[in-house]
């Protein structure tokens, strides 16, 4: 397990982190979300060693990473961005000489990675000549040499085709059922389907921390609609649909987003998001606001929110209040 | 998986780093284009004075030396940051004492393996003369020292870089200024010649290289290595790595 206290890190005037706090139990995938220059990169460096923290401390599994760092490391499997490997070495090579690194048994554990990480016909390649996917399974390959209690992957799946982002999301899946599993990501879709829980964050900070599913309910509307019509304009449109659930009554309509409108065979449209509160059914209600102001409809359809809508929500949110200060 | 033996982290990698070393053509090109710049000095004097000594290889030594270690370790350091496979090094078990050990014994060992070729030399000159055993042995010593001292001053002027050019072009002139410090004590006010002189490794050098093995001299390589290691551990150790 991993404890993060008041974590932060600090490159010149920019603060990369800041003053970030969880915890992670065995046994969990934990999805590290976040837009590009969020800070992921620099919490699993601080988490694995590589930097030290401005401020705050991490524990590894009850040890303290700056008190004593080669046994913190010695429980961490880690492997960075892009799997920045020595180019110049044969694949067995490298992964008998992390295996006499992490003092274990080359001759058992090395085959045995490359059965699991499925590095058979690449073992005697030299690894400048490697394809990503390849790279990518050797780095997993060189993180999972000491069976480490807790494993950090810092965008796993960046740069890969789609069988191979497969293939690695299945050796994670498989080594997450054991341990706990910390990976980064600006895939969305990675996240729902691999981690149980998501730390979302954004300019260093936390904007949100919670089990997958519950994040999704709590800060994303459970569906949304799509209305497209024509012979209206956007304003008109989302004063028409956000009475909609005044007229009906019990169907509520929570907001609406302004969405690109499309000009259909020539003719101007207005199209928008109508959240629904709660699990209302809104449609019907939205249908008959359209129809009774006799404005054409092209499209109402029913959208069920990702996470790729929460994420929007509160990065952007966080991004907004940002630059009001 | 029990009782793998343990290899100190140090010595697994300095292997790996001999490996990569001595399997790349770099390893030859630079060990003949040394004996070839060695080996015109040698016989320099062997024939055209017509004696069978070393002491001129010896005493240029410092001066090709100051060129030929700095091209050994820049690339050591600067490449795994330009590469990232510094942050897969640095997050194993092992501390920035263990990196910065097992570049040096590296460093130290191909270094010292430049001078393998030259015992050629000494052959030639058993051969064809009686030389004196005394400054020979002493030569080599110092000249062991003296790779030890700048392999650690290369390590260090490559931990300062992710370029191996300009890692190369702060290590050379560290070397060269202990090397030709010696050479510059005429112009200095007197005050100054004896912490100067203390301070050039060539002048060291020259009097192990006689044969005499003081303990200031070697006391002289050791603190100079030391203290460039020592700096080099910080650097690895520093928190803005990036």
């Amino acid at each position: 397990m991993i404890e993060v206290a008041h974590l932060s890190k600090q490159f010149g005037t920019f603060r990369a982190v800041d003053d970030i706090s969880f915890s992670i139990p065995t046994g969990q995938i934990v999805g590290l979300l976040g837009p590009n220059g969020a800070g992921k990169t620099t919490t699993m460096r601080m988490i694995t060693g590589f930097l030290s923290p401005t401020a705050g401390s991490i524990s590894v599994d009850g040890t303290d990473i700056s008190e004593n760092p080669v046994e913190a490391k010695r429980k961490i499997g880690y492997m960075p961005e892009s799997a920045p490997l020595y180019s110049d070495m044969i694949v067995d090579d490298y992964l008998r000489y992390v295996a006499r690194v992490q003092g274990v048994n080359a001759d058992e554990k090395v085959p045995a990675l490359c059965e699991t990480c499925g590095l058979k016909e690449v073992m005697h390649k030299n690894i400048a000549d490697l394809s990503r996917g390849y790279r990518q399974r050797v780095g997993l390959a060189h993180a999972l040499m000491n069976d480490p209690e807790i494993l950090i992957l810092d965008e796993p799946t960046s740069g890969l085709d789609p069988n191979q982002i497969q293939d690695v999301r299945d050796v994670i899946k498989e080594i997450g059922k054991t341990r706990t599993v910390i990976i980064s990501t600006h895939i969305l879709g990675e996240v729902e389907m691999l981690c149980a829980r998501v730390i979302i964050i954004a300019k260093g900070k936390i904007v949100a921390d919670s089990p997958t599913d519950e994040l999704r309910e709590k800060y994303g509307h459970a569906a949304s609609v799509f209305v497209q019509a024509a012979g209206c304009s956007y304003d008109e449109l989302a004063a028409a649909v956000s009475g909609a659930a005044a007229v009906s009554g019990a169907a509520g309509v929570a907001g609406c987003t302004k969405e690109a409108a499309e000009a259909v065979e020539g003719v101007q449209t207005a199209a928008l998001l109508a959240h629904a509160d709660g699990d209302a059914e809104i449609r019907p209600a939205v249908f008959k606001a359209v129809a009774e102001k006799g404005w054409t409809l092209y499209e109402l359809s029913l959208r069920r929110n990702s996470l790729e809508d929460v994420f929007h929500a509160l990065t952007q949110s966080d991004a907004a209040q940002g630059e009001a200060q | 998986m029990n009782a793998p033996k343990k290899t100190h982290p140090a010595l697994i990698i300095m292997r790996r780093e001999l490996a990569a070393y001595f399997a790349s053509p770099v390893a030859y090109i630079v060990m003949g284009l040394f004996l070839i710049v060695s080996g015109v000095f040698f016989f320099m004097t062997f024939f055209l004075a017509n004696r069978a000594e070393l002491r001129d290889f010896f005493s240029l030594l410092p001066i090709t030396l100051s060129f030929f270690i700095p091209a050994l370790t820049m690339r050591m350091l600067a490449e795994e940051k330009r590469s990232g496979s510094i942050e897969t090094l640095l997050t194993l078990p092992v501390t920035a004492l263990d990196v910065t050990m097992g570049k040096f014994l590296a460093a130290f060992v191909s270094g010292a393996a430049l001078l393998v070729p030259s015992l050629a030399y000494v052959v030639t000159c058993v051969i064809f003369g009686a030389p004196d055993a005394g400054p020979i042995v002493g030569g080599y010593v110092g000249t062991l020292f003296l790779i030890a001292a700048f392999s650690a001053i290369g390590l260090f002027a490559t931990s300062l870089t992710k370029n191996q050019i300009v890692a190369f072009f702060i290590a050379c002139p560290i070397c060269l200024a202990f090397s030709l410090l010696g050479g510059f004590l005429v112009f200095l006010p007197a005050w100054l010649v004896n912490i100067c002189s203390y301070f050039s490794a060539y002048s060291h050098f020259v009097s192990i290289s006689r044969g005499i093995i003081d303990t200031r001299d070697l006391l002289y390589f050791v603190s100079l290595t030391a203290l460039f290691l020592a700096l080099t551990v910080e650097i690895l150790k520093g928190g803005s790595r990036k």
